[in-house]
């Protein structure tokens, strides 16, 4: 009874005068417009004091000289940091590609709206919620721990568990954008399965497909937490594949967290360094984002 | 195709099949069928499998010190003291102001972008507020610190300290003040504008899905576009946003590295004010991880890493099985 009814409603509207209905409208157009532009303002500012604050950092010695381990000098650079972020993220996408793209085939050709097939996709969609520090803690936990030692491969396991349903759930969206048309007429001519899948369906979906597993590959490149205890940091240059220095057997210098580690040190010239590590993640992942959104405009799919 | 043109309508099927390719690929699909539902269950399974590792690894801790860590305030190694308290009331703080300030905003940005501008300008805004999202928080963290942090403490918590708001419990500087720059408040805003993104684009797309003829009634009413936002979009759309807002509140909670630079590293006492540092499960993880040498320790901070776990899956399922729900309904209403 408290409630107003819909005539009492109506009345309360017409009641309010025009002139403030509209200032009311003004009010919230301003705001929206306000908000907006706070937010790409933010985006913008972000961007800006990276650019300016990373370019001092970019000369000869950034892309060819390991990261300093003497704090007085200005000498030093990125470079095996930018070597072992590209060693890390590759086998990464090595193991989270291939099975991520079956998955996501399975899930869009096969199990559809199956039980199964709802649940591994409910699934995907939350582990790609789960923080990735934890994704961290449990690459952690099954490579560091039994082998007693930190590694790089440790730290690809983790991006791989981050990637793999990113991939899985981008590859379905997009397969399921190919019309039913193009599976039927395939098969309609006798050919197999798979050729149809991957011959017609997947070639038609070639550019989505190729858009997100390149985005997810670089969003796991930006990654830090996962890191932080799995390939950890280390001054030197990888060397090779086994033995301390190893991917297999050592920390492994990456971009993300000697950024975390420069960043927070008192030396200016440390943290000259970390805004050029910065710019370069920057770089990378806003120009990959708006590339592959200029190429195949499919942005809004991701 | 030869082999199949061959065939021609004479001979049998069973006869012509197992010779040449063609028994090839009738062992192709089933294998092909295979491998990809195994690869559809890894992803199953690797979650399946995070979870098992980590209550077996936090198990010495479970046995060690029982429900302690839940009950515990403090995390203090030194003291013997292993609580998720202090570090949960930082996460929720953090996460709470975050959303106050997110919230709000990307619902005037989704309105701006449905509504009121051209679709043209409406793809550009929205590429680029889709941009903030895919800035790594570790570049947040840094913009953070070294630019957002000194503005908080020089300019903004002696303003709010010099008005009558400042002396009101929760804004009034606690006993482990620190100026307010490195504080929850600051992580708080930070960590806004790295979930904004995601609550605008699930805003706009929900009401994007309101029907035209519905909002065109409203319109050919007299009503202005804010009433029509107010009274005919979003109750259409509520459930939806509210979807949203439950993912945007699950990423920040689990966000790691700027809150890790920002939240500042108080792992012993409840936080007074917002203006104080405190530490959030995440960043304290983060932090704490690479000193823990003693077993415990490790199996204790494994199981903060539990803790959290379960929050955000919480919120995850909650939001899938919530949008889901609500995709049904509108999907049989439009």
């Amino acid at each position: 009874m408290s409630a107003p009814t819909t005539g009492q409603r109506a009345a309360t509207l017409r009641h309010r005068s025009t002139a403030r209905r509209k200032t009311v409208d003004k009010a919230v157009r301003v705001f929206a417009w306000t908000g907006a532009s706070l937010g790409i303002a933010v985006m913008i500012f972000v961007v800006w004091q990276v650019v300016v604050r990373g370019i001092a950092a970019w000369d000869i010695a950034f892309f060819t000289q390991p990261t300093p381990q003497d704090v007085t000098s200005t000498a030093g650079g990125f470079a095996n940091a930018i070597v072992g972020t590209l060693v890390i993220t590759g086998v990464a996408a090595l193991m989270a590609i291939p099975t991520g793209f079956l998955g996501g085939i399975y899930l869009a050709e096969f199990g559809r709206n199956g039980k199964l097939a709802t649940a591994i996709r409910m699934i995907a969609n939350v582990v790609m919620g789960v923080p990735s520090i934890i994704v961290g803690v449990f690459a952690f936990a099954i490579i560091v721990q039994p082998l007693q030692h930190y590694s790089g491969f440790a730290g690809s396991v983790a991006l791989a568990f981050i990637m793999l349903p990113v991939m899985a759930r981008t590859t379905e969206d997009i397969l399921n954008l190919v019309p039913n048309e193009l599976r039927e007429s395939g098969l309609a001519i006798g050919a197999p399965r798979w050729k149809v899948t991957l011959g017609v369906i997947c070639r038609a979906a070639r550019g989505g497909l190729i858009t997100g597993a390149s985005l997810a590959v670089v969003r796991v490149a930006g990654e830090t937490a996962p890191l932080l205890f799995t390939a950890l940091s280390s001054p030197y240059w990888m060397t090779g594949l086994f033995g301390p220095g190893g991917f297999f057997g050592g920390p492994v210098a990456n971009l993300t967290k000697t950024i975390y580690d420069f960043s927070a040190s008192p030396y200016p010239h440390w943290q000259d360094l970390a805004w050029g590590g910065a710019l370069l993640i920057i770089v990378v992942v806003l120009g990959m984002n708006i590339l592959m959104r200029l190429l195949f405009q499919r942005g809004k799919e991701w | 195709m030869t082999a199949g043109a061959g065939q021609g309508a004479k001979a049998p099927l069973d006869a012509a099949r197992p010779r040449g390719g063609t028994a090839r690929l009738r062992l192709g699909d089933p294998i092909f069928r295979i491998l990809a539902t195994v690869c559809g269950l890894t992803v199953a399974v690797a979650m399946v499998g995070l979870a098992i590792v980590l209550i077996i690894r936090s198990w010495p801790s479970i046995e060690a010190l029982g429900t302690d860590v839940l009950t515990t305030v403090a995390w203090s190694p030194v003291n013997g003291q292993y609580g998720v308290l202090a570090a949960l009331v930082g996460t929720v703080l953090s996460t709470l102001i975050a959303m106050v300030i997110a919230v709000p905003l990307a619902l005037l940005i989704a309105l701006l972008l449905v509504e009121l501008v051209h679709p043209a300008a409406a793809r550009v805004i929205g590429t680029g507020i889709e941009m903030l999202a895919a800035i790594p928080s570790i570049v947040y963290g840094m913009v953070g610190i070294f630019v957002v942090v000194p503005f908080v403490q020089d300019v903004f918590v002696p303003w709010v300290l010099s008005t009558p708001l400042g002396s009101i419990p929760g804004l009034a500087p606690g006993p482990r003040f620190q100026g307010g720059g490195v504080s929850i408040f600051t992580a708080g805003i930070v960590l806004a504008f790295m979930v904004l993104p995601f609550i605008t684009a699930i805003s706009r797309d929900v009401l994007g899905m309101v029907p035209r003829v519905t909002k065109e009634a409203g319109y050919g009413m007299g009503s202005t576009t804010w009433e029509v936002m107010r009274r005919i979009s979003m109750p259409y759309a509520n459930s939806g946003i509210v979807g949203g807002v439950f993912i945007g509140f699950g990423r920040a909670l689990g966000e790691t590295m700027a809150v890790a630079y920002l939240i500042g590293s108080l792992y012993t006492d409840l936080p007074h004010s917002i203006f104080d540092p405190g530490t959030s499960i995440a960043s304290l993880i983060a932090q704490q991880f690479s000193e823990a040498t003693d077993k415990v320790q490790v199996s204790a901070l494994i199981q903060l890493g539990l803790v959290l776990f379960v929050i955000t899956m919480g919120f995850q399922l909650l939001a899938q099985l919530w949008l889901r729900r609500v995709k049904r309904s509108t999907g049989g209403r439009a």
